[in-house]
């Protein structure tokens, strides 16, 4: 590992132990959005913010090779699909949005029909596409504006 | 609802004073940290009142929205602000915001708010009471953000992901180059 990148030593270790963790807790707040406060939206954003602590603690190339920038693209868009998708496959019954799977039990994980597969594909979603906005942000500006202004119109 | 009033009036005197810091504040960074500041303590305040599904979506964005922040005020060479406020754009927020409590006050002084926590209740009683028999989702937050108001979520889904397309396509660093033209350096 490069130790040139990133923060101290220290942190990465950190990092390393917590990351994992701080995974699996986005995907049971994903996987249990119909029965416990949370859902797609807040699960995803904790996803994302594992990824985001790998990049800040290892560098830019270690969160890469975990999470590539195109992979993440490809995530993004097909869970945006996967949710449309669900909605058009309700008029399959009826009308956009019907829930159609068979709903279960109250109170167990798999429940609550098109529920339980709508807050994965917002999930997927939402956490690969927060990550790909912190690396927009944070990471792709290496030069400063003036330097790009001075070699762009000179 | 005057069991909490007390921490909820002390709560928001908080978020008031913060949100004065970082506006009046001369640094760049201190402005951002009382912004969030402000993110946090309403966290908290959605947790007072009995919604724990928003004060999680609130925390874990205020924590994405803080780094992002903080990454970007500390890129940047000089982070004091030394531009000097705008007397016309003042005097005009506050003839908006009078006319703003004006209107308010022309509209709703006749018929009256409905008490603090006690909202009128004409579609959500449906939901309330539907819910669980006609979703089978044991968190009733899922069953309307999912079920009943499905096309609402489909809309934030798709402002979200044409966003961040525009932000991809604009913040790259090496754009794409038609065929037989050439890359500038």
């Amino acid at each position: 590992m490069n130790q040139q990148t990133g923060m101290t030593l220290i942190v990465k270790t950190v990092t390393d132990f917590v990351v994992g963790f701080i995974v699996l807790f986005g995907a049971y707040i994903v996987l249990y959005g119909h029965i416990t406060p949370g859902g797609g939206f807040a699960g995803g954003v904790i996803i994302a913010c594992a990824f985001i602590l790998l990049m800040l603690a290892h560098g830019r190339d270690v969160a890469y090779s975990k999470l590539g920038e195109r992979t993440a693209s490809v995530l993004d868009s097909s869970g945006a699909l996967a949710f449309l998708v669900i909605a058009w496959a309700g008029v399959a019954g009826g009308y956009f949005f019907l829930n159609i799977l068979p709903k279960g039990t109250p109170f167990r994980l798999l429940s609550s029909g098109t529920i339980l597969a709508n807050n994965i594909a917002i999930g997927l979603k939402v956490s690969s596409s927060l990550f790909l906005v912190f690396a927009a942000l944070a990471v792709f500006r290496k030069r400063s504006f003036r330097a790009f202004l001075e070699d762009d119109l000179s | 609802m005057g069991d909490i009033a007390p921490q909820l009036y002390t709560l928001l005197a908080f978020m008031v004073i913060g949100s004065i810091v970082a506006i009046e504040t001369r640094n760049l960074l201190s402005a951002v940290i009382s912004v969030s500041a402000v993110g946090f303590a309403s966290s908290v305040a959605f947790l007072f009142l009995g919604a724990p599904d928003i004060a999680i979506t609130q925390l874990v964005v205020e924590v994405l929205v803080l780094i992002i922040l903080i990454r970007g005020t500390i890129l940047l060479d000089n982070t004091a602000i030394e531009t000097h406020r705008d007397t016309l754009a003042v005097v005009s927020s506050l003839i908006f915001f009078g006319l703003l409590l004006g209107f308010g006050a022309m509209i709703f002084g006749s018929r009256g708010f409905p008490a603090f926590g006690e909202p009128v209740m004409r579609v959500s009683n449906v939901y309330v009471q539907t819910g669980l028999p006609a979703t089978f989702a044991a968190n009733i937050v899922a069953s309307i953000i999912l079920d009943f108001r499905g096309y609402d979520t489909l809309g934030e889904a798709t402002v979200l992901f044409v966003s961040i397309l525009g932000a991809l396509t604009l913040l790259r660093r090496d754009g794409r180059v038609r065929k037989g033209e050439v890359a500038a350096a």
